[in-house]
């Protein structure tokens, strides 16, 4: 291929990503205008960047309420997620027995089941665990930690069952031979061994939690512990005439999953390759 | 001290004993506290849901579930809303993955090439799948609604440019567009792995041989990558068959029902129209059918497959 031949099939290349990605840009601009402007025309730049409907959009949205919600919810339910799937998919791995085979197959054939299979009689079990133990499950951040960690743990457990499978058996028994526990042996020689797969779960499970809108919206009431997708539905449905201020509340959730991608590429991109071919 | 033999074997037989026991203490610790959380979590709500499904109950605590025995799956052939909803959703599937496939496999072999503009590229086109279906659904409503319409009145070419929301057959395909907005990137990385572990001898043996563009694409890399062809089509079918917050936030189902999928029609049913056992009904039929998709074609195409 010659050089101008090159040339040329890059900038249509950088073109049509360019296109690709015009809906974002359609975002950004509305979001700077005002109603009357946004009405003359849609393409254009705004003639004025300023920053008042987005302050707008943040107090009716209670942006960072949903913002630190969901920087709870993600980053606890991943990292309860990560401990006790490592640790059950290195032993049911390395146990091999029947009862084992029996765990492992029943957490991948679960991953089969839709969602709205389990969501009413989800609501209903939670529900009566509230009225009669007294564990507040419904319309709490905690009880929504809970119930990612009980979705998230048959994905996480085939991940590490599959990468324990890779790694060799003879470290872990030179370190029972020298005095070290289950525990030792696990913490201290297995799990940083297991680090891809841990980035493999993060990114999977930051990429659902994060956008996850039915199990919150069924199971959180109280706008005060509202995540970022239900703060968003809930601003979109009132504001859908302002398009101006819908937008601006739009690029707001946006923005913190732009910068996660641009910082973190290289892992996303990975992990979502080795998520999607297991 | 010298120990008899005997004694030995006792004593051997208790420190065995003991290290089970220790061993089983380990497993439980190890496993139990997720396998106690899944179980309340996906175990016993499925089971749960199955009991639900042969009960005709609306909900409220204090009213009667009354066993109705097998008639919610009797009542679901007859039952012109969701013999709609599937109608629409396996026509919005097909379409959705032909589409992602299509675009997904364009843009991996754009990425793949020598090009300078690769790793910008791949960093723009996988974008949107990170942006939640949710956020997805509210910016095409915007482009597609209003802002469509105003682009017609504007420049005249009311061909394209109407409020495609308001038009079933329109509407549907909205669905399609932004489902394959979001799901192209994701799709792409899928197939960039596939197109990578290809050998540069067998495409270099196939130039040398006198093989053109698309004579190497179809008949040596296409071959290549069926794996990836698997993998591609299973994961776009079970997430085009499950689609629900697009639907949500884009069309709600509207205009007319005409775009209310699969997952929105079990919603709708237990908690707008409060028939939970009914609902439950059908979400145990989608259930079947989900899985029963994803076993066919994992079975078909594992036969395709070419072996290296």
């Amino acid at each position: 291929m010659n050089k101008v031949k090159k040339f040329f099939l890059s900038m249509v290349a950088l073109l049509l990503c360019v296109c690709y990605l015009f809906p974002i840009y359609i975002v950004l601009v509305n979001s700077f205008k005002d109603r009357s402007e946004l009405y003359e025309n849609i393409l254009s730049l705004p003639s004025s960047f300023s920053l008042q409907y987005f302050a707008e959009a943040m107090k009716k949205m209670f942006f960072l309420k949903a913002f630190s919600n969901s920087l709870i919810v993600t980053l606890i339910s991943i990292f309860f997620i990560i401990i006790l799937s490592s640790m059950t998919g290195w032993m049911i791995m390395r146990v091999n027995n029947k009862l084992s085979k029996i765990i492992f197959m029943t957490l991948v054939a679960t991953m089969l089941i839709p969602f709205q299979t389990l969501m009413m009689p989800l609501m209903q079990e939670m529900g009566w665990i509230r009225d009669n133990l007294h564990v507040p499950m419904i319309d709490t951040l905690g009880g929504l930690i809970y119930m990612n960690i009980g979705f998230g743990a048959s994905m996480a457990v085939f991940l590490y069952h599959g990468f324990v499978k890779s790694i060799p058996v003879s470290l872990e028994e030179a370190a029972t031979i020298d005095g070290c526990t289950k525990m030792g042996v696990f913490w201290k020689i297995v799990f940083p061994m297991l680090k891809p797969t841990t980035v493999t779960v993060i990114i999977l499970d930051v990429i659902w939690m994060w956008n996850d809108y039915l199990l919150p919206s069924l199971m959180l009431s109280s706008a005060s512990n509202r995540t970022i997708p239900l703060s968003t539905a809930s601003f979109f449905g009132q504001f859908t005439i302002q398009w101006n201020l819908a937008m601006a509340g739009l690029t707001l959730t946006i923005i913190p999953v732009i910068i996660f991608y641009l910082m973190a590429q290289k892992y996303i991109i990975k992990g979502v390759a080795a998520g999607a071919v297991k | 001290m010298v120990l008899d033999f005997e004694q030995y074997r006792q004593m051997k037989g208790a420190y065995i004993k003991m290290k089970k026991a220790k061993n089983a203490g380990w497993y439980t610790l190890f496993t139990l506290p997720l396998l106690f959380i899944f179980t309340t979590v996906v175990i016993i709500p499925f089971f749960i849901g199955i009991g639900y499904s042969f009960f005709s109950w609306d909900g409220l605590p204090l009213n009667p579930k009354i066993f109705v025995g097998l008639d919610n799956y009797v009542k679901l052939f007859a039952d012109m809303k969701f013999i709609n909803s599937t109608v629409h959703t396996v026509t919005f599937t097909l379409l959705a993955i032909v589409l992602i496939n299509i675009f997904g496999l364009s843009f991996a072999l754009i990425v793949t090439t020598k090009l300078k503009v690769r790793n910008i590229a791949r960093t723009m086109l996988f974008m949107p799948y990170l942006i939640g279906g949710l956020i997805l659904g509210y910016i095409w409503k915007f482009i597609l609604g209003d802002a469509f319409a105003m682009i017609g009145e504007q420049t005249g070419l009311t061909g394209i440019f109407f409020n495609w929301l308001l038009n079933p057959h329109s509407a549907l395909i909205a669905l399609v567009v932004v489902t394959t907005w979001q799901m192209a990137g994701y799709i792409m990385i899928i197939y960039i792995t596939g197109i990578q572990a290809i050998p540069e001898e067998v495409v270099e043996a196939a130039s040398v041989d006198g093989a053109g563009f698309w004579q190497t694409l179809f008949r040596v890399k296409f071959p290549l990558i069926m794996p990836s062809f698997t993998i591609c089509l299973f994961m776009t079918l079970s997430s085009c068959f499950k689609i629900f917050d697009v639907n949500l936030s884009l069309t709600k189902g509207g205009p007319y029902n005409s775009t209310e999928m699969f997952a929105m029609n079990i919603y709708n049913e237990i908690f707008s129209r409060n028939n939970y056992g009914y609902g439950q009904a059908k979400a145990i039929v989608f259930l079947v059918i989900v899985a029963a998709i994803t076993m066919v074609q994992v079975t078909i195409t594992k036969k395709k497959e070419v072996e290296m």
